[in-house]
């Protein structure tokens, strides 16, 4: 087919046209997250960093998300664990979390040991295998990058739940749904933090915003040596963790 | 109704005439049902329902969050910042106000022990990174509650 200069020229017009309506539906759903006006999906792509070297592994953010959220007893949105790793056995690390951290760690003092706090939450994967095996669309990356749950949808299946290799959801006991970290949404569309970052006394966790250039999680990324849970599962997963051990799982 | 050149046509096909009007009631049943089941606007941004977005999003925080406090008490904000203890937010210690925050009124806030409260931060493990203070609060104060030597918001003596 030939194409006069004319005929390309208009088509390229209509499409730009057609194109900037499309976008222009995109940016305009329809209730509270648009309505509060001043917040745009399409600018935020969501994610968290962790600095190893600063958690201390005082609980105040599993006992944050668990008010915030009001989470079950027992049930964890986020959790901190205590690894020990003696001497090269890397592949055997002493794990505990008791009751999630909630009540923080009982002291301990083993100087011979390599000892650490890892601090979990849900990833937010850009390719969650949860979002993958969920049947009926209850599951779903939102275009701001946040892994959400539509409670009404979910028929409690609990596919998500075995295919999360992180151990990050778990099925609600009295709503019999599944449950997961929102990553706060209700507070980040408000222009808040998390509730675990607010509450974390050494910044060890900030949530981060990568489609924001002022944020410092691209200095963090760049200068630092950066890790993210099981690479290997290729996730997207985008809980950033600073001077990781690899001995974490 | 039909002409005969119609009727021609159609002679002997009867069944196969009924059998069309079935399928043809299927799909609509079919659309019927799909438009009742399926939310307005599913698949906008991909699938799931939007309005979802709009439910978890409309939830009320909890915690105020640290620019809702030093709205107030600017003057707290501003002893701390000059302490180790300037980028710990209020509500890392004194617990969510998110209510106190909208009418101060509404929720008192309770002063910590500080007894209780120092120790889950700064309790001597081998855990902790080594730049971090801590004590091994039994030998560094006995029973003497923590607030008696120090002041939380200024903590060095």
């Amino acid at each position: 087919m030939e194409l006069s200069r004319r005929e390309l020229l208009a088509a390229a017009g209509k499409f730009m046209v057609l194109s900037g309506a499309a976008l222009e539906a995109f940016e305009s759903p329809s209730g509270a997250v648009a309505a509060d006006s001043k917040y745009r999906m399409a600018d935020h792509w969501w994610a968290m960093t962790i600095d190893i070297q600063k958690c201390i592994g005082c609980g105040n953010c599993v006992r944050a998300c668990a008010i915030e959220n009001d989470v079950p007893e027992g049930f964890f949105r986020t959790w901190v664990e205590r690894y020990e790793v003696d001497g090269e056995d890397m592949e055997h690390p002493q794990v505990e979390s008791p009751e999630g951290g909630i009540h923080g760690f009982p002291a301990r003092n083993t100087p011979r040991v390599k000892s650490f706090f890892v601090p979990k939450l849900c990833n937010h994967c850009a390719h969650s295998p949860c979002v993958q095996s969920c049947p009926v669309g209850a599951t779903y990356l939102s275009p701001d990058g946040v892994v959400l749950v539509d409670q009404q949808y979910c028929v409690g299946c609990g596919y998500c739940v075995q295919a999360c290799p992180y151990g990050c959801r778990y099925l609600h006991p009295t709503k019999h749904v599944a449950d997961k970290c929102t990553l706060c949404y209700h507070r980040i569309t408000k222009g808040l933090t998390t509730a675990c970052c607010e509450a974390c006394p050494t910044g060890a966790r900030q949530l981060a915003d990568l489609k924001n250039p002022g944020d410092p999680v691209h200095e963090f990324l760049r200068v630092n040596a950066i890790q993210v849970l099981k690479p290997q599962m290729a996730t997207g997963a985008k809980v950033f963790y600073k001077d990781l051990d690899g001995s974490v799982r | 109704m039909f002409t005969s050149g119609m009727r021609r046509i159609f002679e002997g096909s009867e069944h196969l005439i009924r059998l069309a009007c079935v399928a043809v009631l299927v799909v609509l049943a079919f659309l019927a049902i799909r438009h009742a089941l399926v939310p307005p606007e599913f698949g906008k941004y991909g699938y799931f329902r939007p309005g979802s977005l709009d439910e978890i999003a409309a939830r009320t925080p909890v915690f105020a969050g640290r620019q809702a406090c030093a709205s107030c008490h600017d003057d707290i904000v501003a002893a701390k910042s000059k302490g180790p203890h300037a980028n710990v937010g209020c509500e890392a210690c004194h617990g969510p106000l998110g209510l106190h925050a909208q009418d101060f009124a509404s929720q008192k806030p309770v002063l910590p022990n500080t007894a209780k409260l120092c120790v889950v931060c700064h309790e001597a493990d081998a855990a902790k990174p080594k730049t971090f203070p801590q004590v091994v609060s039994r030998e560094h104060a006995g029973d003497t509650a923590c607030g008696v030597c120090h002041n939380p918001h200024q903590p060095r003596m």
